[in-house]
Protein backbone atom coordinates (compact mmCIF):
# COMPACT_ATOMS: atom_id res chain seq x y z
CA UNK A 1 0.00 0.00 0.00
CA UNK A 2 1.27 3.25 -0.79
CA UNK A 3 2.64 5.53 1.82
CA UNK A 4 1.62 9.13 0.44
CA UNK A 5 -2.45 8.14 1.13
CA UNK A 6 -1.63 9.34 4.56
CA UNK A 7 -0.69 13.07 3.01
CA UNK A 8 -3.53 13.16 0.40
CA UNK A 9 -7.05 13.50 0.67
CA UNK A 10 -8.68 10.26 0.75
CA UNK A 11 -10.23 8.90 -2.55
CA UNK A 12 -13.46 8.02 -2.45
CA UNK A 13 -13.71 3.76 -2.31
CA UNK A 14 -16.59 2.25 -4.41
CA UNK A 15 -17.20 -1.59 -4.46
CA UNK A 16 -20.61 -2.48 -6.06
CA UNK A 17 -21.86 0.75 -6.92
CA UNK A 18 -25.14 1.54 -6.18
CA UNK A 19 -27.93 3.42 -8.57
CA UNK A 20 -27.43 6.79 -5.71
CA UNK A 21 -24.42 6.29 -6.32
CA UNK A 22 -23.51 6.63 -9.91
CA UNK A 23 -23.71 10.19 -10.46
CA UNK A 24 -20.35 10.49 -8.05
CA UNK A 25 -18.46 7.91 -9.69
CA UNK A 26 -16.36 9.11 -11.76
CA UNK A 27 -15.58 6.20 -14.80
CA UNK A 28 -12.48 6.18 -16.59
CA UNK A 29 -12.76 6.86 -20.11
CA UNK A 30 -13.16 3.04 -21.62
CA UNK A 31 -15.63 2.57 -18.63
CA UNK A 32 -17.93 5.64 -20.20
CA UNK A 33 -17.31 4.00 -23.72
CA UNK A 34 -18.49 0.70 -22.06
CA UNK A 35 -21.55 2.02 -20.71
CA UNK A 36 -22.93 4.20 -23.57
CA UNK A 37 -22.63 1.31 -25.72
CA UNK A 38 -24.94 -0.27 -23.50
CA UNK A 39 -27.01 2.46 -23.76
CA UNK A 40 -26.88 3.34 -27.23
CA UNK A 41 -27.31 -0.32 -27.80
CA UNK A 42 -30.86 -0.41 -26.05
CA UNK A 43 -31.98 3.07 -27.30
CA UNK A 44 -31.31 1.48 -30.66
CA UNK A 45 -33.29 -1.67 -29.97
CA UNK A 46 -36.18 0.33 -28.45
CA UNK A 47 -36.38 2.32 -31.64
CA UNK A 48 -36.55 -0.68 -33.90
CA UNK A 49 -40.42 -0.38 -34.45
CA UNK A 50 -40.13 3.35 -35.31
CA UNK A 51 -37.38 2.35 -37.63
CA UNK A 52 -38.85 -0.12 -39.08
CA UNK A 53 -42.06 1.72 -39.59
CA UNK A 54 -39.96 4.62 -41.39
CA UNK A 55 -38.64 1.68 -43.87
CA UNK A 56 -41.95 0.43 -44.33
CA UNK A 57 -42.44 3.92 -45.39
CA UNK A 58 -40.11 4.62 -47.33
CA UNK A 59 -40.41 1.75 -49.74
CA UNK A 60 -44.03 0.90 -50.22
CA UNK A 61 -44.86 3.56 -52.34
CA UNK A 62 -44.42 6.85 -53.85
CA UNK A 63 -47.44 8.45 -51.78
CA UNK A 64 -46.14 6.77 -48.40
CA UNK A 65 -42.16 8.04 -49.39
CA UNK A 66 -44.14 11.43 -49.89
CA UNK A 67 -45.28 11.28 -46.65
CA UNK A 68 -42.48 10.39 -45.09
CA UNK A 69 -40.61 13.22 -46.58
CA UNK A 70 -43.27 15.76 -44.70
CA UNK A 71 -42.97 13.86 -41.51
CA UNK A 72 -38.96 14.06 -41.57
CA UNK A 73 -39.25 17.53 -42.15
CA UNK A 74 -40.83 18.07 -38.52
CA UNK A 75 -37.71 19.20 -36.09
CA UNK A 76 -39.04 16.91 -33.50
CA UNK A 77 -38.72 13.87 -35.93
CA UNK A 78 -35.06 15.08 -37.11
CA UNK A 79 -33.69 15.35 -33.40
CA UNK A 80 -35.02 12.22 -32.66
CA UNK A 81 -32.79 11.01 -35.77
CA UNK A 82 -29.86 12.78 -34.85
CA UNK A 83 -30.00 11.41 -30.83
CA UNK A 84 -30.01 7.84 -33.17
CA UNK A 85 -27.92 8.59 -35.73
CA UNK A 86 -25.42 9.18 -32.40
CA UNK A 87 -26.78 5.91 -30.63
CA UNK A 88 -25.67 4.64 -34.13
CA UNK A 89 -22.42 5.69 -34.61
CA UNK A 90 -21.10 5.77 -31.47
CA UNK A 91 -22.53 1.82 -30.79
CA UNK A 92 -20.28 1.27 -34.25
CA UNK A 93 -17.52 3.18 -33.36
CA UNK A 94 -16.73 1.85 -29.98
CA UNK A 95 -18.13 -2.45 -31.67
CA UNK A 96 -14.96 -1.86 -33.91
CA UNK A 97 -12.94 -0.79 -30.41
CA UNK A 98 -13.96 -3.95 -29.22
CA UNK A 99 -13.66 -6.40 -32.14
CA UNK A 100 -9.71 -5.24 -31.77
CA UNK A 101 -9.73 -5.50 -28.30
CA UNK A 102 -10.97 -9.03 -28.98
CA UNK A 103 -8.11 -9.53 -31.73
CA UNK A 104 -5.70 -8.45 -28.46
CA UNK A 105 -5.05 -5.10 -29.90
CA UNK A 106 -4.21 -2.53 -27.91
CA UNK A 107 -5.18 -4.35 -24.09
CA UNK A 108 -2.77 -2.34 -21.85
CA UNK A 109 -4.06 0.12 -20.19
CA UNK A 110 -2.72 3.71 -21.87
CA UNK A 111 -3.96 2.00 -24.79
CA UNK A 112 -7.06 1.11 -23.91
CA UNK A 113 -6.84 4.60 -22.60
CA UNK A 114 -6.56 6.62 -25.85
CA UNK A 115 -8.06 4.48 -27.51
CA UNK A 116 -11.56 4.68 -26.12
CA UNK A 117 -10.64 8.86 -26.62
CA UNK A 118 -10.31 8.04 -30.08
CA UNK A 119 -14.05 6.35 -30.25
CA UNK A 120 -15.23 9.86 -29.00
CA UNK A 121 -12.83 11.97 -31.70
CA UNK A 122 -13.99 9.68 -34.43
CA UNK A 123 -18.12 9.60 -33.31
CA UNK A 124 -18.67 12.72 -32.09
CA UNK A 125 -17.69 14.36 -35.39
CA UNK A 126 -19.41 11.93 -37.76
CA UNK A 127 -23.01 12.58 -35.78
CA UNK A 128 -21.87 16.25 -36.02
CA UNK A 129 -21.95 15.47 -40.07
CA UNK A 130 -25.17 13.64 -39.56
CA UNK A 131 -27.01 16.38 -37.90
CA UNK A 132 -25.68 18.56 -40.44
CA UNK A 133 -27.15 16.54 -42.88
CA UNK A 134 -30.58 15.89 -41.18
CA UNK A 135 -31.23 19.40 -40.95
CA UNK A 136 -30.54 19.79 -44.25
CA UNK A 137 -27.35 22.22 -44.52
CA UNK A 138 -25.58 20.15 -47.11
CA UNK B 1 -14.02 -25.83 -15.46
CA UNK B 2 -14.50 -28.68 -13.58
CA UNK B 3 -18.26 -30.43 -13.57
CA UNK B 4 -19.80 -29.83 -10.27
CA UNK B 5 -21.66 -32.78 -9.51
CA UNK B 6 -26.14 -31.01 -9.74
CA UNK B 7 -27.64 -32.54 -7.00
CA UNK B 8 -30.39 -29.65 -6.75
CA UNK B 9 -30.68 -29.57 -10.61
CA UNK B 10 -33.04 -32.19 -11.48
CA UNK B 11 -37.10 -32.18 -11.53
CA UNK B 12 -38.42 -29.44 -10.14
CA UNK B 13 -35.21 -27.57 -8.36
CA UNK B 14 -33.71 -27.86 -11.65
CA UNK B 15 -32.13 -24.56 -12.32
CA UNK B 16 -33.66 -22.69 -15.22
CA UNK B 17 -31.75 -20.05 -15.94
CA UNK B 18 -28.09 -19.49 -16.15
CA UNK B 19 -25.36 -20.29 -19.09
CA UNK B 20 -24.44 -22.48 -21.07
CA UNK B 21 -21.04 -20.83 -20.88
CA UNK B 22 -21.93 -18.55 -23.14
CA UNK B 23 -19.46 -18.84 -26.38
CA UNK B 24 -21.41 -19.34 -28.94
CA UNK B 25 -23.52 -16.48 -27.80
CA UNK B 26 -20.24 -14.50 -27.71
CA UNK B 27 -19.10 -15.36 -31.09
CA UNK B 28 -22.72 -14.84 -32.55
CA UNK B 29 -22.41 -11.52 -31.46
CA UNK B 30 -19.04 -10.20 -33.02
CA UNK B 31 -20.10 -11.88 -35.98
CA UNK B 32 -23.03 -10.46 -36.78
CA UNK B 33 -21.80 -7.04 -35.81
CA UNK B 34 -19.45 -7.89 -38.92
CA UNK B 35 -22.35 -8.76 -40.84
CA UNK B 36 -23.90 -5.50 -39.89
CA UNK B 37 -21.22 -2.92 -40.44
CA UNK B 38 -19.99 -4.49 -43.77
CA UNK B 39 -23.78 -4.17 -45.01
CA UNK B 40 -24.01 -0.21 -43.50
CA UNK B 41 -20.86 0.24 -45.89
CA UNK B 42 -22.56 -1.37 -48.60
CA UNK B 43 -25.86 0.63 -48.45
CA UNK B 44 -23.77 4.02 -47.73
CA UNK B 45 -21.87 3.39 -50.56
CA UNK B 46 -24.65 2.94 -52.84
CA UNK B 47 -27.04 6.22 -51.28
CA UNK B 48 -23.76 7.93 -51.26
CA UNK B 49 -22.31 7.67 -55.01
CA UNK B 50 -25.68 6.73 -56.44
CA UNK B 51 -26.09 10.55 -56.68
CA UNK B 52 -29.76 11.98 -55.55
CA UNK B 53 -32.46 8.94 -55.45
CA UNK B 54 -35.80 9.81 -54.82
CA UNK B 55 -38.20 6.95 -54.39
CA UNK B 56 -37.27 5.25 -57.32
CA UNK B 57 -33.66 5.12 -56.74
CA UNK B 58 -34.79 4.27 -53.38
CA UNK B 59 -36.72 1.45 -53.76
CA UNK B 60 -34.78 0.72 -56.58
CA UNK B 61 -32.66 -0.48 -54.62
CA UNK B 62 -34.43 -2.92 -52.87
CA UNK B 63 -35.70 -4.77 -56.32
CA UNK B 64 -32.76 -7.13 -57.29
CA UNK B 65 -33.12 -10.54 -55.25
CA UNK B 66 -29.68 -10.06 -54.55
CA UNK B 67 -30.21 -7.18 -52.42
CA UNK B 68 -33.60 -8.20 -50.61
CA UNK B 69 -31.54 -11.42 -49.67
CA UNK B 70 -28.08 -9.22 -48.62
CA UNK B 71 -30.64 -6.88 -46.62
CA UNK B 72 -32.65 -9.72 -45.21
CA UNK B 73 -29.24 -11.26 -43.96
CA UNK B 74 -28.36 -8.49 -42.26
CA UNK B 75 -31.85 -7.25 -40.29
CA UNK B 76 -31.20 -10.82 -39.21
CA UNK B 77 -27.87 -10.38 -37.98
CA UNK B 78 -29.66 -7.20 -36.53
CA UNK B 79 -32.43 -8.67 -34.71
CA UNK B 80 -29.71 -11.74 -33.20
CA UNK B 81 -27.83 -9.69 -32.04
CA UNK B 82 -30.43 -7.15 -30.83
CA UNK B 83 -31.19 -10.46 -28.74
CA UNK B 84 -27.69 -11.28 -27.45
CA UNK B 85 -27.37 -7.56 -26.14
CA UNK B 86 -30.55 -7.24 -24.90
CA UNK B 87 -30.62 -10.74 -23.46
CA UNK B 88 -27.17 -9.42 -21.27
CA UNK B 89 -28.99 -6.26 -20.23
CA UNK B 90 -31.88 -8.24 -18.37
CA UNK B 91 -29.50 -10.48 -16.98
CA UNK B 92 -27.23 -7.89 -15.59
CA UNK B 93 -29.91 -5.69 -13.68
CA UNK B 94 -33.09 -7.92 -13.39
CA UNK B 95 -32.95 -10.10 -10.40
CA UNK B 96 -36.44 -11.26 -10.08
CA UNK B 97 -36.16 -14.48 -11.92
CA UNK B 98 -39.64 -14.11 -13.30
CA UNK B 99 -39.61 -10.27 -14.58
CA UNK B 100 -36.39 -11.61 -16.37
CA UNK B 101 -38.08 -14.56 -18.21
CA UNK B 102 -40.89 -12.55 -19.24
CA UNK B 103 -38.93 -9.71 -20.43
CA UNK B 104 -36.84 -12.57 -22.08
CA UNK B 105 -39.39 -13.77 -23.61
CA UNK B 106 -41.01 -11.08 -24.59
CA UNK B 107 -37.97 -9.19 -26.36
CA UNK B 108 -37.36 -12.67 -28.26
CA UNK B 109 -41.24 -12.80 -29.50
CA UNK B 110 -40.85 -8.92 -30.26
CA UNK B 111 -37.67 -9.60 -32.22
CA UNK B 112 -39.50 -12.73 -33.96
CA UNK B 113 -42.19 -10.05 -35.13
CA UNK B 114 -39.74 -7.95 -36.59
CA UNK B 115 -37.96 -10.51 -38.67
CA UNK B 116 -41.15 -11.29 -40.03
CA UNK B 117 -42.50 -7.94 -40.72
CA UNK B 118 -39.06 -7.13 -42.29
CA UNK B 119 -39.59 -9.70 -45.08
CA UNK B 120 -43.35 -8.31 -45.46
CA UNK B 121 -41.59 -4.62 -45.97
CA UNK B 122 -38.88 -6.16 -48.43
CA UNK B 123 -41.01 -8.11 -50.39
CA UNK B 124 -43.38 -5.90 -51.27
CA UNK B 125 -40.85 -3.20 -53.29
Amino acid sequence: MSTSATTSKPRPEFRNIHVTQILQYKLPPPGMVSIMHRASGAALFLALPWLLWLLDLSLTSEISYARLAAYGGHWLVKIALVLLAWAFIHHLVAGIRYLLLDLHVGVDRAAARSSALAVYAVSLPLTLLAALRIFGVF
Amino acid sequence: MAATPNTAGIGSRRIVVGAHHGVGNFLLQRLTAVVLAGYVLLLLARVFFGGPLGYDGWAGLFVPLWMKIATLLALLALFYHAWIGMRDIWMDYIKPTWVRLSLQTLTALWLVYCAVWSVQILWRV
